[in-house]
């Protein structure tokens, strides 16, 4: 082993520590700037030790992406955070894809069978990624669709794609002639056409799936893209990204009752067809009492659970939901947010609205630790959010949503629902939250409603 | 290195990856994923290498291409990241 091994061991590591102090959000900051800085050696220590330093073509390069970088990282607000994440996965891809084309063109004369097999994988990863992540950027950036769009004979094109992408990966691998460029060109095409077909149908509350996917893709493209050109600093850190992309998927697919191949083989949550009828089994509570006005219950509650989903991102309501803790808090209420794993578009992304208007993290509850508690509090406030409070996941068998694990909004004694209207989610199901007894509607734009609430 | 070498160093940095990222709570997960998103345009070293010893210009001007990604995925990743965890750690310093 040589010295750019071991640094580059090292800097595997430190790479790790920073992603280890990420999980507190103590020490998260410094985390992020550890990994950042041992990138920053790393990319010196490639300079250097390959003495390509004083090449000025390569500092232009950088120098034109660090700037298009810095002000994208700067312009763009939390709302966007998830295509802004898609689109960083999709860079990455791409860049995998294209050092796999050079490698073959430079030196594929030279190259033993591991680094062809390789360079063809790379290739394949790396523009699926590029493509796919794209794709749902455009989608969840609303520049395009966000139903699912479904071409006549989808997965079979998919399959075909893919069969030839597996044929042309052996002819590249096998092929010693000068066909190679016409061979890597083509297989660069069909997966970049893969990862479109395979973003394309994917609706919008499967994306926080497809991204977490996507996301282990870019650090996968990467780490093959090292077996390639031989340098383990690349393998391990793309490796290392491989696998938390891979964790973010399992605990979105669990979280969302969906297995990793439904998706892969686009299968709709909506295709499963449920005929029975999903009745409202409401614990009949306060029968006798007229039904109470939203202002009086509010007043008596004394202990709140606030549940966000993708409708109070979509109203950018997240403003006005500190406003209304604010309020009720200083009445002496006790306030605290129950976040479902899949609420919003991509992993996380509640907690982020909710940490950009200042709402302190320790008031953020995942679901797990939160659903014993809905029993024992006055009031829930639904903002935007239907599946993953739909009480019928745990009895109507048969729907997509069944076994899904939800919150448990129906438990406590008032629930005040904020949502645009009483149309089914993503999974279509109807939620029979909306016709229980203790359940109030307010209908509309959740910015609008909400402003009622807070006043 | 030796192909058998780069698959065990895969192996390993998975397994460990693996442990180190389960751990992180569901609070972190979006600058988790951007954190790790700008990580894997560790990409820009090997596109840094090929290009500089790239001999025709086809070459070049692709791993040109290659280095403006990877530095944008590098330096837009870490600085959103840096900002979004900023946003955590405000709250942190009001709370006290």
């Amino acid at each position: 082993m040589g010295v750019y091994e071991i640094v580059a061991i090292i800097l595997s590591l430190l790479v790790l520590l920073g992603i280890k102090l990420m999980s507190s959000p103590k020490t998260a900051v410094y985390g992020n700037q550890i990994s950042a800085l041992s990138m920053l050696s790393a990319i010196i220590l490639v300079l250097v030790y390959n003495e390509i330093i004083s090449m000025p073509l390569l500092w232009v390069a950088i120098l034109i992406g660090g700037i298009i970088g810095y002000i994208i990282a700067k312009k763009v607000n939390m709302i966007q955070m998830p295509q802004m994440v898609a689109l960083l996965n999709g860079l990455g891809g791409g860049t995998s894809a294209i050092v796999a084309l050079v490698e073959i063109f430079e030196r594929y004369e030279n190259m033993i069978y591991f680094e062809r097999i390789t360079s063809q994988l790379a290739l394949i990863v790396g523009g699926i990624t590029l493509s796919g992540s794209l794709i749902a950027a455009a989608k969840l950036d609303r520049k395009i669709p966000q139903k699912p769009v479904v071409l006549k004979g989808h997965s079979i094109l998919l399959n075909i794609s893919l069969i030839v992408l597996c044929v042309l990966a052996i002819f590249g691998t096998l092929n010693n002639y000068s066909m190679i460029d016409i061979i890597s060109i083509s297989a660069l095409f069909i997966s970049i056409l893969f990862g479109i077909l395979f973003s394309i149908r994917v609706g919008g509350a499967d994306m926080p799936i497809t991204i977490s996917l996507l996301n282990s893709c870019s650090g996968l493209a990467g780490a093959i893209c090292g077996f390639t050109i031989g340098d383990p600093l690349l393998v391990s850190v793309g490796a290392i990204v491989g696998a938390s992309g891979i964790i973010l998927t399992q605990i979105m697919c669990k979280a969302m009752n969906r297995s990793l191949m439904d998706v892969l083989k686009g299968s709709h949550i909506a295709d499963k067809t449920f005929t029975g009828e999903i009745i409202a089994v409401s614990v009949e509570r306060d029968t006798q009492e007229e039904k109470k006005s939203v202002h009086d219950i509010l007043q008596e509650s004394k202990k709140v659970i606030i549940v966000p989903g993708y409708g109070m991102a979509l109203a950018q309501a997240q403003y006005l939901v500190k406003q209304l803790t604010d309020k009720l808090e200083s009445e002496g209420k006790d306030v605290k947010f129950a976040i479902h794993p899949v609420a919003g578009r991509m992993p996380g992304h509640m907690n982020v609205l909710l940490a950009e208007v200042d709402i302190p993290y320790e008031k953020l509850w995942d679901m797990d630790n939160i659903n014993p508690e809905f029993e024992e509090t006055d009031l829930t406030i639904v903002i935007g959010a239907c599946d993953v409070v739909n009480p019928a996941a745990s009895y109507a068998e048969g729907t997509p949503i069944y076994g899904m694990p939800v919150l448990d909004v129906d438990k406590s004694k008032y629930v005040i629902v904020c949502n645009m209207d009483t149309k089914p989610g993503y999974s279509g199901v109807e939620n029979p939250l909306y016709n229980m007894n203790n359940v109030t509607m307010l209908l509309g734009n959740a910015a609008e409603t909400l402003k009622k609430l807070a006043e | 290195m030796s192909p058998i070498l780069l698959i065990l160093v895969f192996i390993i940095a998975t397994f460990l990856g693996y442990k180190v990222i389960s751990e992180v709570p569901t609070l972190l997960h979006t600058p988790l994923m951007s954190g790790t998103n700008a990580i894997s345009g560790v990409t820009l070293l090997g596109a840094l290498v090929s290009t500089a010893f790239a001999a025709s210009n086809k070459s070049k001007t692709l791993g040109f291409i290659a280095i403006v990604l990877a530095t944008i995925n590098l330096v837009g990743g870490f600085a959103v990241t840096d900002r979004m965890l900023k946003m955590f750690k405000k709250k942190e310093a009001v709370n006290k």
